[in-house]
């Protein structure tokens, strides 16, 4: 049976692929508090291992237009391409996908009353492959295999934080029901405050984003009691990317153990966060001993 | 015009700015293919008006006004792709919103540490 052996929450902000295309760059002193803290994360795949990621994220403009635009959409494709976001840079490797993990996820969140679109071509942003790049570096998203859940931060109404809540707790359950035997590393990308239109540009809010990071770990549900248009106001206005940590959280479980953190300001506009979490429930159980050695060695 | 609660120097972009903005947004959308931002460059005018700008979002597309932009039903996450055509980044973007010097606005963000 598959398990999620854990979460890995993090930012996106397309600047970061300057220095994953420079890596001379990630020792300055700029950029080197934000990529030191992802040796931790990188020790802890190392030794968790998954087979596939199913990772919430929200497009910006690549694959979504306001044509047709979906609250939430799940990819069910052989294999997930980036291209030119209007920047000219060289895309980011394609990511192989796994179209019977997405195929089981899209029956099974139907039936649990999350009327995905489905996705048989989806190209994928800078918030997508971003977070692969940090997490396997020179490898991106050629190290594993992907699910994508798009959520949508463009237009409003967007879902509120307790429909993703539900959302990724939905997603949680189609996983432990799936027969396949694979390890599952669920990823929130995106955050956190950050705001860059209007004369509130700049906006950031340290103290509410280290709330939100010690309410992920083991009561969520606490920030379900916030509307969308709240996170605007206290995350600024991209900050509601936020909603894709508060997603990826609800697949984890009641409690997780905090395996890692870490927390810079800025990168580009950006609070910059990253959030290791196991699930302590019955599905991980087997990777206790994993979380426990880990913990040691940071502690 | 937004029924939203409002948050100050803040728009919120809701449907009745999605449709306000659509042909707006649906250029800057364009901007993701190299050709289309070569068209741009070649004759603005002529490029905005293929595809049905207002004479307001035309004027301001020539002054490269991020907030008339804003005002006009422009949404950020296409306006970035705009902003990129000129090579201007999400710093100098935010010191033009909000009328700091890019050194200014930098050292805004690093405020936002303690
Ligand atoms: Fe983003």
């Amino acid at each position: 049976m598959a398990r999620i052996v854990g979460g890995i929450f993090t930012s996106h902000v397309p600047l970061i692929g300057k220095a994953i295309a420079n890596p001379k760059l990630q020792q300055e002193p700029y950029w080197k508090p934000f990529f030191d803290g992802f040796h931790e994360a990188h020790r802890w795949l190392d030794q968790v291992k998954p087979d596939v990621v199913v990772m919430f994220y929200n497009d910006h403009g690549l694959n979504f237009f306001l044509d047709k635009l979906p609250t939430f959409a799940i990819g069910a494709a052989d294999e997930y391409r980036n291209a030119d976001e209007g920047w000219g840079l060289p895309p980011f490797p394609p990511t192989p996908g796994e179209p019977k993990l997405s195929r089981h996820l899209i029956e099974s969140l139907v039936n649990d009353e999350f009327d995905l679109t489905t996705c048989q071509e989806m190209l994928v942003d800078h918030a997508f492959a971003i977070p692969l790049q940090l997490l396997w570096p020179g490898v991106g998203g050629r190290a594993i295999k992907a699910v994508p859940i798009c959520i949508n931060t463009v237009q409003h109404p967007l879902p509120s934080p307790k429909r993703c809540l539900r959302l990724g707790q939905a997603v949680g359950r189609a996983i432990a029901s799936y027969g396949e035997d694979t390890k599952v590393l669920v990823v929130g990308s995106g955050g956190l405050s950050h705001q860059l239109d209007g004369e509130r540009a700049g906006f950031i809010n340290k103290e509410f984003d280290l709330e939100c990071m010690d309410k992920l770990v083991n009561d969520p549900e606490a920030l379900t009691r916030y509307s969308s248009i709240d996170l605007v106001e206290l995350a600024g206005t991209q900050g509601v990317e936020l909603l894709m940590w508060i997603a990826a959280r609800g697949a984890l479980g009641d409690l997780t153990r905090e395996v890692h953190r870490n927390y810079h300001i800025p990168i580009s506009n950006t609070a910059a966060g990253l959030l290791v979490l196991e699930p302590l429930d019955s599905t991980a159980s087997k990777s206790r001993p994993i979380a426990e050695r880990v913990t040691t060695a940071i502690a | 015009m937004t029924r939203h609660r409002s948050i100050p120097g803040t728009i919120i972009f809701g449907t009745e700015e999605a449709q306000k903005g659509y042909a707006l947004n649906r250029m800057c959308f364009s901007f993701n293919n190299a050709e289309n931002r070569a068209e741009f460059l070649k004759d603005e005018e002529a490029y905005c008006r293929k595809f049905g700008l207002t004479p307001e979002q035309i004027q301001a597309v020539k002054e490269r006004n991020v907030l008339k932009l804003l005002e006009a039903g422009g949404n950020i996450y296409y306006l970035a792709k705009f902003a990129g055509i000129f090579g201007l980044n999400m710093q100098d973007i935010g010191a033009q919103q909000t009328g700091m010097s890019v050194e200014k606005f930098n050292q805004k963000l690093l405020s936002a540490r303690n």
